[in-house]
């Protein structure tokens, strides 16, 4: 199985509950965690583990071969994302553009646009006891997230398709980059706060996940900040609430450093534990 | 006009009550620009009195008509993206899968592939409480294009000012260091980067900043729940000292974020005595290097 945590809002204990759930998992059984917050991901900062591998991550975009060009222009005339731009006597390819749909190179009458392999960026594998842990980092200066997730479930699926408990940490938002990230998931963990912000942007997390009829429910953190309408409006929605984190300074102290939560406040390990019953009731 | 673009890296370090104080500071002076456009927050604070909707277009999904497809499948083998597959013999699209490259109706044999163009979003200008103009806008579920539908907030805006004759842009921009960050930081003056004292905060601070660096803006540094570790404050503010970020203000830990955002004010609202001062010096800093 699966789960996915992700949130509408940035910043709202994703990465914090990713990763105390996957090592509280992982006391009793073999887990996977994945960091695909490629961006900005933090994983690694409180997962203790053994570096075992590092693997560079490519796409193929198209490369212009100046000496087979006959420049009749469809390429550029063709390409969706303005990747490619006809220049007087010159083709110019702009990779960032790119979704690497291979239509100009295979379409080109003359051959001319072969593809070649680009960097995204970089999965980093480490160990940690029980833990399997994968943080995918993406090149600083590109502009698309989604194609390195997707690469990434992919390198999952071939290396780790026999452990069957796997959580990923998403990025934030509602766009292309998130649902890269959740759509292959049995369970999605939403994660918000109690705040107006919270609320408006779990609302449209929530209206995402209900677009890819994945099963979900929510955890509240912060819980005493704010006010109450969070929770009317999970009420109202028949969403079910898993489970919530205390507002402590104490935490976001923990937090600070790089440490475990479960491992210092007890009320976590039952919030955890509620998390793990319910998503595996679903199965 | 100068524009000033707010970005943080990490979510949740208090980038849009930041944003939002500023704009309280300077609501006669500037044009207030919301491009955290998948998840925008700053109307819930500055409530609009008054707004212009406009639908945003950007980019093309493909569909198949049923009765012209011959089902010979030619489209969902030249497909990156897993976006078509057989159902009932008939082959469909999946929306959310479609990128919108166009492949399959180039090459489609019975023409049965269409490509509208997508509506992605709607962009809005508002007049804010405050008095000044908000531009923000509503980003589709799932939708590509992020960075498109800042770029075109921030045109807007820009306009927006330069008619108004203010004297500053305020942008919100997005977490992360993708597409609608990039985008944000396009043509902009100066960065405000909004941090917190953790290790995950300092972590993202750091990636956010190697790309800003390639834009060539000079940056000033914010770091909020300064106390929650003086540790990690402490090595933040060398490393601002050593890539030569002005470091605008450290801020406690305090309640009277979420509080702020829960009555609907921006901070100085919710707490004048202790956030105007505050708020001011940043502003004069802010001023003074422009």
């Amino acid at each position: 199985m699966r789960i996915a945590i992700a949130s509408g809002k940035g910043g709202t204990g994703k990465t914090t509950l990713a990763v105390n759930l996957a090592l509280f998992a992982a006391e009793t059984e073999p887990v996977l965690l994945m960091d695909l917050d490629v961006e900005e991901p933090n994983g690694s900062i409180f997962v203790e583990g053994v570096l075992q591998s590092e693997t560079a991550v490519y796409r193929e975009v198209p490369r212009w071969d100046q000496s087979a060009c006959t420049l009749c222009g469809k390429c550029s005339a063709w390409c969706a994302y303005n990747a490619l731009l006809k220049l007087g006597d010159t083709i110019l390819v702009m990779p960032n553009l790119c979704h690497s749909c291979h239509a100009c190179s295979e379409l080109c009458p003359a051959e001319a646009l072969p593809m070649k392999q680009e960097s995204l960026g970089k999965l980093s594998y480490l160990e940690c006891g029980n833990l399997r842990f994968v943080e995918s980092k993406l090149d600083i200066g590109l502009e698309q997230a989604s194609p390195l997730i997707a690469e990434s479930l992919k390198y999952a699926d071939k290396m780790f398709s026999d452990i069957g408990f796997q959580i990923i940490d998403s990025p934030p938002g509602t766009a292309c980059a998130m649902l890269s990230a959740v759509k292959t998931a049995d369970f999605v963990v939403l994660i918000s706060e109690p705040t107006p912000f919270g609320l408006h942007d779990l609302n449209l997390a929530v209206e995402t996940i209900r677009q890819l009829s994945i099963p979900f429910g929510v955890v509240v953190n912060r819980d005493g900040i704010g006010n109450d309408d969070i929770y009317k409006y999970l009420e109202q929605e028949g969403i079910v609430l898993l489970a919530g984190i205390p507002n402590q300074r104490r935490i976001a102290e923990i937090y600070s450093q790089g440490g475990l939560l479960y491992k210092a406040i007890p009320e976590i390990r039952t919030s955890l534990d509620k998390v793990l019953r319910y998503a595996k009731g679903i199965r | 006009m100068k524009e000033i673009v707010i970005i943080s890296g990490k979510g949740g370090t208090g980038k849009s009550s930041i944003c939002c104080a500023l704009a309280h500071l300077w609501k006669d002076r500037a044009v207030i620009a919301d491009c955290d456009v998948d998840a925008a927050d700053m109307h819930l604070i500055l409530h609009p009195q008054s707004s212009e909707s406009k639908d945003f277009f950007s980019g093309i999904k493909a569909t198949i008509e049923a009765e012209t497809c011959s089902s010979c499948g030619l489209c969902a083998s030249v497909c990156r993206f897993d976006a078509i597959s057989p159902q009932k013999g008939k082959y469909l699209v999946n929306q959310l899968d479609c990128e919108g490259c166009a492949y399959c109706y180039r090459i489609c044999p019975t023409g049965a592939i269409s490509i509208p163009e997508q509506k992605v979003g709607q962009y809005h200008i508002s007049q804010s409480r405050l008095g000044c103009t908000l531009i923000h806008a509503q980003l589709n579920i799932g939708a590509e294009n992020s960075g498109k539908l800042v770029s075109k907030v921030k045109s807007v805006a820009r306009h927006q000012a330069k008619q108004e004759h203010k004297d500053f842009l305020l942008v919100d921009g997005s977490p992360g260091i993708g597409c609608p960050v990039i985008a944000s930081l396009s043509g902009a003056h100066f960065v405000i980067l909004v941090t917190e004292a953790s290790k995950s905060g300092f972590s993202d601070l750091k990636r956010v900043w190697e790309l800003v660096k390639r834009f060539n803006i000079p940056g000033a540094c914010i770091v909020n729940k300064a106390d929650i570790n003086p540790v990690i404050c402490r090595e933040i503010n060398e490393y601002l000292l050593k890539e030569k970020i002005l470091a605008l203000s450290e801020i406690p830990y305090s309640e009277d974020f979420p509080a702020a955002i829960s009555m609907g004010r921006t901070l100085m609202e919710q707490n004048e005595s202790t956030w105007r001062p505050i708020f001011e010096k940043m502003g004069n800093a802010i001023k003074e290097i422009m």
